[in-house]
């Protein structure tokens, strides 16, 4: 083995002329955990209606819902980043596409719309399994008392399904976390894509993809701390 | 809006696709589903010993490589895989493995953690009486779990394997950050060389569909037959 180790690295200037390249690393993080949050945002509020859909009376919305899935689910991640990126822009009216591709940022709003509904789809299917374990009285019951469906959902059914399906949505969200280092191909400079351009610069190949594991493994933990607290905080007293 | 478009690109350019591009993607998934379900099981399996110091390491590799991205996982392997195998033959030098082997070992290792938390669930699924019924018949501890406990965990598991190898298959297509040429690679390579984005970017996605698209169809089909009933 003949790899020389150089752990200063990090307080190193980069090339970049901005800072060390501790400094480009947390840029990095930044962007990873901007563009995970902003595309769950999209991915809860749309998995949660697409999810909703697949259990509603109307065949057609069912319809919808599973085929929304079923297209999101079965083409890679890295294609779909494609379509959004390249091929999107080409099939809008000119002026909207050239719009697009003179984005400040167009990487990041890309990333953060493909994500978005990507991870809608994964979403969807935990929300249906959430509604679909609750036992059949209580959709019952809500009609019952005069609800609307709107208001069985809103009152009734969400509500106990959110909660059960807290542990699978936390593993989700760390998925479209782990999910936004595909975007380096678009040219997204998040925390991998940020370890490959330190190990380009420096040669410090380890050094830099040690930092970026650590970092990862650091969110990972947090996230789960995070949800551990909220699951607490969210059981109904007395419920279990 | 699809006026100018130019289906021809594909339909010459499907030899150079499926007979390099998706004979690579197929063989990929396929030697590193094999060998990564045999990794996994054996990982599972050193996670439930109970061994002190074993199964701590096995939980920390499964959770290690869950928490972390593929990419990043496959640039780690791209650049540590030389050097292991310097150290493996004792060379002084890193050697040059080539980007297939790189990437056969980077999905090999880092799809055994997700198949062995599958087969993880289907050893603990087989009820204890059983066993203890084996031991007390006079089976090692390896008997028991090669002639029944893994032969049943196998089966209830087959479905969640197979999704899992279906995921592994989409999951190769990220070896276009190496440049190799997989299906979307090959693709990806037509498309730039002859500026035709927009159709070859449609083509790939159409053809991923349609395989995963059949694939899932028939793993769910599989799973209501092999199901056992209890």
């Amino acid at each position: 083995m003949n790899y020389t180790w150089n752990w200063g690295i990090f307080f190193e200037p980069s090339p970049e002329g901005t800072g060390t390249y501790a400094d480009m690393l947390l840029s990095g993080l930044l962007w990873t955990i901007l563009t995970a949050l902003a595309s769950w945002a999209i991915a809860f509020c749309l998995g949660s209606i697409v999810g909703v859909m697949r259990t509603l009376p109307s065949k057609a919305a069912r319809g919808f819902g599973t085929a929304y899935v079923e297209l999101f689910r079965n083409v890679p991640l890295l294609v779909q980043m494609f379509l959004w990126y390249f091929v999107l822009p080409e099939l809008l009216l000119p002026a909207a596409g050239a719009w697009i591709k003179q984005l400040p940022n167009a990487p990041f709003y890309t990333a953060v719309i493909c994500l978005g509904f990507f991870t809608a789809a994964r979403v969807a299917e935990q929300v249906r399994a959430g509604i679909e374990a609750l036992p059949r009285g209580q959709r019952l019951a809500g009609t019952a008392m005069g609800f609307t469906v709107a208001q069985t959902y809103r009152y009734v059914l969400l509500p106990n399904a959110y909660r059960i399906i807290l542990p699978p949505m936390t593993s989700e969200f760390l998925n479209n976390l782990k999910n936004t280092s595909v975007a380096l191909t678009i040219g997204l400079l998040e925390l991998t894509a940020r370890a490959r351009s330190m190990q380009e610069f420096s040669f410090q190949v380890f050094e830099a993809f040690t930092a970026a594991t650590l970092l990862y493994v650091l969110i990972n933990v947090v996230v789960i701390v995070a949800a551990t607290f909220l699951e607490r905080s969210l059981t109904i007293p007395g419920q279990r | 809006m699809f006026a100018n478009l130019d289906f021809g690109v594909i339909v010459s350019s499907l030899p150079y696709l499926f007979g390099q591009g998706m004979v690579f993607t197929v063989t990929l998934t396929a030697l590193a589903a094999s060998m990564g379900v045999v990794l996994g099981t054996l990982l599972a399996i050193l996670r439930l010993s109970g061994v002190p110091g074993v199964s701590h390491l096995a939980k920390g590799y499964v959770e290690l490589m869950r928490s972390l991205p593929l990419v990043l996982v496959i640039f780690w392997f791209y650049f540590l895989v030389p050097y292991i195998g310097a150290w493996v033959v004792r060379s002084p030098t890193p050697i040059q493995v080539g980007a297939f082997a790189s990437a056969l070992v980077t999905f090999t290792l880092f799809e055994a953690a997700f198949f062995a938390e599958i087969m993880r669930a289907g050893i603990q699924s087989i009820p204890k009486g059983q066993t203890a019924a084996a031991l007390a018949l006079g089976m090692t501890r390896a008997q028991v779990m090669r002639t029944v406990v893994l032969p049943q965990a196998f089966r209830n598991m087959l479905p969640l394997l197979l999704t899992q190898t279906i995921i592994l298959f989409q999951d190769t297509s990220l070896v276009y950050v190496l440049s190799l040429t997989d299906f979307l690679g090959a693709a990806s390579k037509v498309a730039q060389r002859d500026g035709r984005l927009v159709e070859m970017y449609l083509f790939a996605a159409v053809v991923y569909f349609l395989i995963c698209f059949t694939a899932s169809s028939l793993v769910r089909r599989l799973h209501s037959r092999v199901a056992i009933i209890r």
